[in-house]
């Protein structure tokens, strides 16, 4: 991307007194007020500049990485928050404006959390409204045959997010493989993926940390995923979206407190108020750890049952739905190599088996979590 | 001094009845002519936020992840904690931390 930062804030020089809101000239046109420090280069730019370079950013990051072919049809993840609210515009936009040639729709995933997706859900069908895309709904009662409430219900708050991380990935693969999709496309911005590599790192999982800075997975399965906003920083999606005043939904899912990507999150953002570079710093050098050809790195194979991607015999979907039809929730959480001893008894689990296979047309992807 | 203050991103459910938009009178500190933003956070943590003041606050700051905007322009164009607030300015704070 654009390597010209100035390291640090000092160039501001003395403050003397601070200067009003608004006093400053954006460096881009010179003509009109600065609105906004931009994190990736401190540079300080109006409101109109500001959608330019934000616009043509995302529009380079498509070109330069042949992130679309024209005539495809491509999914877009759309949760009705700001990432995903925002990428939908901005797709919406580019694909006009530079005539990408895309099929575009929304496709929403409704895990069954009471008072949480209700509202988001009323916002993604707005944004179809709005931005003319057709929008599709894959409930987890539909895929799994249990809502996340139900799960909580089973589980506790313990490691519920483990399963709804699992189950959401698919979730979007399986929407994507029924409306014959040829690619999905996700709101995931640069902050997201500097924590994905942090935990990745805390977690030691060196396959994973090779994985989640690339920019499309899954490219040998029949559905790619791609994420435009890689290089994107999230203060500036913010930004747009309320400067756009675009219609998004913000509110803190009600099991998550209990997240540990929320650690890693707090320091992400420390880090980017010391130095707002250092989320580029960190995606970069994740990107370039080279493991020792010596590592002998798990094998990718696919899932026994469903066919998705996995390293083991079952996926770690159908290893946690397992545990839950089988009244042993606990089942492939945490270290245990579930997927191993998780196919002695078949029979109750014909049933909840075959709808399964029957729904997933798509295998595809690693998780990148 | 006349505020109008405006809660977003999730912000606004630390607040009574979730309401985004408050419009408020915020005293200068003791022997102080006029209100600065580092005054404002403190004003706004003692007298508006009902609960979880750690997702707003953070040491003497915001909660890094919040964006503050002064009349529509990024404070950290306009001083950050030292910038001086003037009759019915508009501040608006945003959380990027929920989830997108």
């Amino acid at each position: 991307m654009d390597g010209s930062a100035a390291d640090g804030s000092a160039a501001d020089g003395a403050r003397l007194p601070p200067p009003r809101a608004g006093s400053r000239l954006c460096v881009r046109c010179g003509e009109r007020k600065a609105a906004l420090k931009r994190p990736k280069t401190l540079e300080q730019i109006c409101r109109e500049c500001f959608y330019i370079v934000f616009e043509d950013e995302i529009h380079q990051t498509i070109v330069e990485n042949s992130l679309f072919k024209a005539g495809e049809r491509v999914a877009i993840g759309a949760s009705g928050g700001k990432d995903s609210t925002v990428l939908a515009y901005v797709l919406s936009e580019l694909n006009r404006r530079h005539n990408y040639g895309l099929d575009l729709f929304l496709l929403s995933v409704d895990e069954g959390i009471t008072g949480y997706r209700d509202d988001s859900l009323e916002t993604v069908k707005r944004n179809e409204i709005q931005y003319g895309l057709p929008l599709k709904i894959v409930s987890y009662k539909d895929l799994y045959g249990w809502t996340m409430d139900d799960i909580v219900k089973a589980i506790g708050l313990k490691n519920n997010c483990t399963f709804c991380g699992v189950f959401r990935r698919q979730a979007l693969d399986r929407g994507a493989a029924l409306l014959k999709a040829d690619k999905i496309v996700t709101g995931h911005n640069a902050d997201d993926i500097a924590e994905t590599v942090l935990l990745n790192i805390l977690r030691g999982d060196i396959a994973r940390l090779s994985r989640c800075t690339l920019i499309t997975t899954g490219e040998d399965g029949p559905i790619p995923r791609c994420k435009p906003f890689k290089y994107t920083y999230e203060k500036e999606i913010v930004m747009y979206a309320y400067f756009k005043k675009l219609d998004y939904f913000s509110t803190e899912c009600i099991y998550s407190p209990n997240a540990y990507r929320g650690f890693a999150r707090e320091f992400i953002k420390d880090l980017e108020r010391m130095r707002p570079r250092a989320i580029l710093d960190i995606i970069k050098s994740g990107e370039n750890f080279r493991i020792s050809t010596t590592t002998r790195m798990p094998e990718q194979g696919t899932c026994g049952r469903c066919g998705y991607i996995s390293s083991q015999k079952l996926c770690k979907a159908c290893v946690l739905l397992d545990g839950l039809n089988r009244g042993l929730p606990k089942l492939g959480i945490g270290r245990t190599k579930a997927g191993a001893g998780a196919d002695s008894d078949g029979k109750q689990r014909a049933k909840r088996t075959e709808r399964n296979t029957l729904s997933l047309q798509g295998k595809h992807g690693n998780f990148d979590f | 001094m006349h505020l109008t203050l405006e809660f977003g991103g999730g912000l606004e459910l630390l607040l009574e009845n979730s309401t985004k938009v408050h419009k408020v009178e915020v005293p200068p500190k003791d022997g102080q002519a006029t209100v600065t933003m580092r005054g404002l956070l403190t004003w706004v943590k003692d007298s508006l936020i009902k609960e979880r003041p750690e997702m707003f606050v953070k040491g003497d700051s915001v909660r890094p992840g919040v964006l503050v905007l002064i009349n529509d322009c990024d404070w950290e164009l306009c001083g950050g904690l030292d910038a001086e607030l003037e009759e019915k300015d508009v501040v608006v704070f945003i959380s990027t931390l929920h989830g997108g």
